[in-house]
């Protein structure tokens, strides 16, 4: 097990190496002009060739990405007009145009994302559950058609249609806004609900259908006919052993699911004015701004590798069968 | 676990007694745990009425074993499914009479009907492996059955799930208590199925082909465990199975199913020895022989019926090969009723041959092995 993971975590690591490299190599190749956004408008040579220099944006393309690699790893120093500037690992870089350091500008917007999402997928697994339980143990009957139908009905229009209308229509709830959890969680959650509930509304309409599956499923099996013969009750034969059971395949969606949002909940944050990852990086892709855009790419890797792995892992816990190796 | 009511209780005799209990009734000895009257299982689906088990009475006594033999859909597991009480009330509708222990089965309020499930009759499944829930300890199962119906601590439980895994013969039970269905084989698997379904001391066990998803070695094992067990236990076995070979080894009493009925009921001895019914036949001689010349297989012609739409009179007429030695059209027409056909008042059968007995021994029995 723990060497599985080791190996899981070195080839983790080498994806995020080779996504990283790729990225830069993208964006380098593309036809984008840093310096002279930076530069603006009324842009002369020298400051334009020492903005470039600044930046590292006249060296050889290696080299930059050998450069990126190494603060990452231990750290670097930059030198802009005079000044020196010590950029501690794991270092990102600056932001061409915000000028401050990108671990700053992630670690700023990173929770945000995160109480999103996560807040978002408290409503949407419990809703998306109970609702997909309700319907399979109601199975055929009006309800469960009603429920499955409007499930299919909210997953067919885009997400962004489902956010505005659900923006529109949640207006009574507090004005959004994100204030850190620690300082006061009241407000945190307040600012949060309106995106917390529209993400969670998309998202419970699909897993209500995959509870409702995998329920179906189970129940049908032979080990549910054997709980009842027991003479339990049928409370106890849904929610212990139908669950427990049918919760497997939900996980893993769930953790992929997580890890996509966690890179990309940015209608969710746009709309509401979170400042969020995914407002970070459209930003930073609008402007050039490669340091933060390799910064959206290296958390949004890791983050995927991070929960494929998890979701392995958690395999294991939820199923006694499963055994790493 | 005492049942006083269970000698107190009168024998229920409800309006409709279908002749064969009215010839079979009185020959057990003693008050019987079982009844069954005049029992009828239907599933209304989109396609029609599914007619699973019609007509169907047997008893069944404590510390007896009763055989109920019969292809697929011939409403064997319907009928032990009722008993239970596992039938979906949604989509199933009973009319008869089931009595354990002397209460009645049909139409027993849901609350009452699960606190008696697992308690007074307890079931074993076909398939081990798919029976017992994987994600479960095998220990956590079974002190989940007996606590389901005992106020205990876990500790008192889980000492009994120990004694019972023991009593089934599991080695070294405390510790594979803690192991995962998957980790046992599949012998001992159901194993742990008997000792979950023994373990609120049931009068009745119904075992559901218990044997067929076992090795043949296994088989053997398993078969004489529940005969010891019923021995220890002094209940009764309700034993479901297509394989006579089963049948002779643990049943006192067979009854026969074919299309949701009865059609062949007494001793085991007699039926096995002496079967009246075309249908029983038939049974016999599909089973292949092991020694001797290795001769054609004598499969029952035709397919089982479907129990949406019945044949007429008799259900097995069109499969019979002696349907025409009955008089007239009777077996197309009529559908017999189970009754005794010989000298012998403990066996009914459901045939209209004037003498079976001698179609038996002139036309059966030497094309046996």
């Amino acid at each position: 097990m723990l060497i599985y993971i080791l190996r899981r975590i070195a080839s983790a690591v080498s994806v995020v190496i080779v996504t990283l490299v790729a990225s830069f190599g993208l964006f380098f190749v593309a036809p984008t002009d840093p310096a002279g956004t930076i530069c603006g408008q009324r842009c002369t040579p020298e400051r334009y060739a020492d903005i470039s220099a600044s930046l590292n944006l006249d060296e050889p393309v290696v080299q930059q990405v050998g450069e990126y690699l190494k603060g990452l790893a231990v750290g670097r120093t930059y030198h802009s007009g005079g000044l020196t500037i010590e950029c501690d690992a794991p270092c990102l870089g600056y932001s061409y145009t915000l000028g401050q350091p990108v671990t700053k500008l992630i670690g700023q917007a990173l929770p945000v994302t995160v109480s999103i999402v996560l807040g978002g997928a408290v409503v949407y697994l419990i809703a998306g559950i109970l609702g997909g339980i309700i319907a399979a143990r109601r199975r055929g009957t009006y309800l469960d058609r009603l429920m499955v139908g409007t499930s299919l009905g909210i997953n067919a229009v885009p997400y962004f249609v489902v956010a505005l209308l659900v923006s529109l229509y949640v207006t009574f709830l507090p004005h959004a806004g994100y204030h850190p959890l620690l300082e006061n969680p009241l407000t945190w959650a307040t600012g949060l609900l309106a995106a917390w509930l529209t993400l969670g509304l998309a998202n419970a309409a699909s897993y209500t259908r995959y509870a409702r599956a995998s329920m179906i499923e189970t129940l049908g099996e032979d080990y549910i006919r054997t709980a009842r013969a027991k003479g339990i009750s049928e409370r106890r034969v849904v929610y212990r052993h139908g669950l427990r059971a049918a919760i497997t395949p939900i996980a893993t969606i769930f953790g992929l699911d997580l890890a996509f949002q966690l890179t990309g909940a940015i209608f969710t944050e746009a709309m509401f004015g979170l400042p969020g990852l995914g407002v970070l990086t459209l930003r930073a892709f609008n402007q050039y701004d490669l340091p933060v855009l390799m910064g959206g790419v290296l958390i949004g890797s890791v983050v995927l590798v991070a929960m494929n792995l998890l979701v392995d892992i958690l395999y294991t816990i939820l199923d006694p069968r499963v055994r790493l190796g | 676990m005492t049942e006083p009511q269970l000698l107190s209780t009168p024998n229920r005799r409800p309006e409709t007694v279908s002749r064969a209990r009215r010839v079979t009734g009185d020959r057990t000895e003693g008050q019987s745990y079982l009844e069954v009257t005049d029992l009828t299982v239907t599933f209304p689906t989109a396609d029609g009425l599914v007619q699973a088990v019609q007509g169907l009475s047997y008893s069944l006594p404590l510390g007896r074993t009763l055989a109920v033999v019969g292809e697929s859909g011939s409403g064997k597991s319907v009928s032990s499914m009722a008993i239970m009480g596992l039938h979906d009330r949604r989509s199933t509708r009973m009319t008869g009479s089931i009595t354990v222990g002397g209460e009645e089965i049909v139409g027993m309020p849901p609350a009452e009907l699960r606190k008696r499930r697992g308690a007074n009759a307890a079931m074993i499944f076909q398939d081990p492996q798919s029976s017992l829930h994987p994600y479960f300890t095998v220990g956590d199962q079974i002190i989940e059955a007996y606590r389901a119906h005992h106020r205990v601590s876990k500790r008192v439980a889980r000492d009994r799930a120990v004694d019972m895994l023991g009593r089934v013969g599991i080695p070294n039970p405390r510790r594979r208590l803690d192991d995962y269905p998957h980790q046992f084989s599949g012998g001992m698997r159901q194993r742990a199925m008997i000792a979950m379904a023994l373990v609120n001391d049931p009068k009745l066990l119904i075992a559901d082909e218990p044997t067929t998803a076992l090795d043949v070695t296994v088989q053997a094992q398993i078969l004489d465990l529940i005969m010891e067990l019923q021995q220890d236990f002094g209940s009764a076995v309700l034993f479901i199975t297509h394989d006579l070979g089963v049948v002779a080894e643990i049943a006192d009493d067979v009854l026969v199913m074919y299309g949701g009925r009865g059609v062949e009921y007494g001793r085991a001895e007699s039926i096995l020895g002496r079967p009246l019914h075309p249908y029983t036949w038939g049974l016999l001689e599909s089973i292949p022989a092991v020694s001797g010349e290795p001769a054609r297989l004598h499969p029952i012609p035709g397919t089982p019926p479907s129990l949406l739409a019945l044949p007429s009179g008799c259900s097995f007429h069109p499969r019979c090969e002696f349907a025409g030695r009955v008089p007239g059209a009777a077996c197309s027409v009529e559908l017999p009723d189970l009754v005794s056909r010989t000298d012998d008042t403990t066996r009914t059968a459901r045939c209209h041959l004037s003498d079976p007995a001698g179609i038996f021994a002139t036309d059966i029995l030497p094309r046996l092995p």
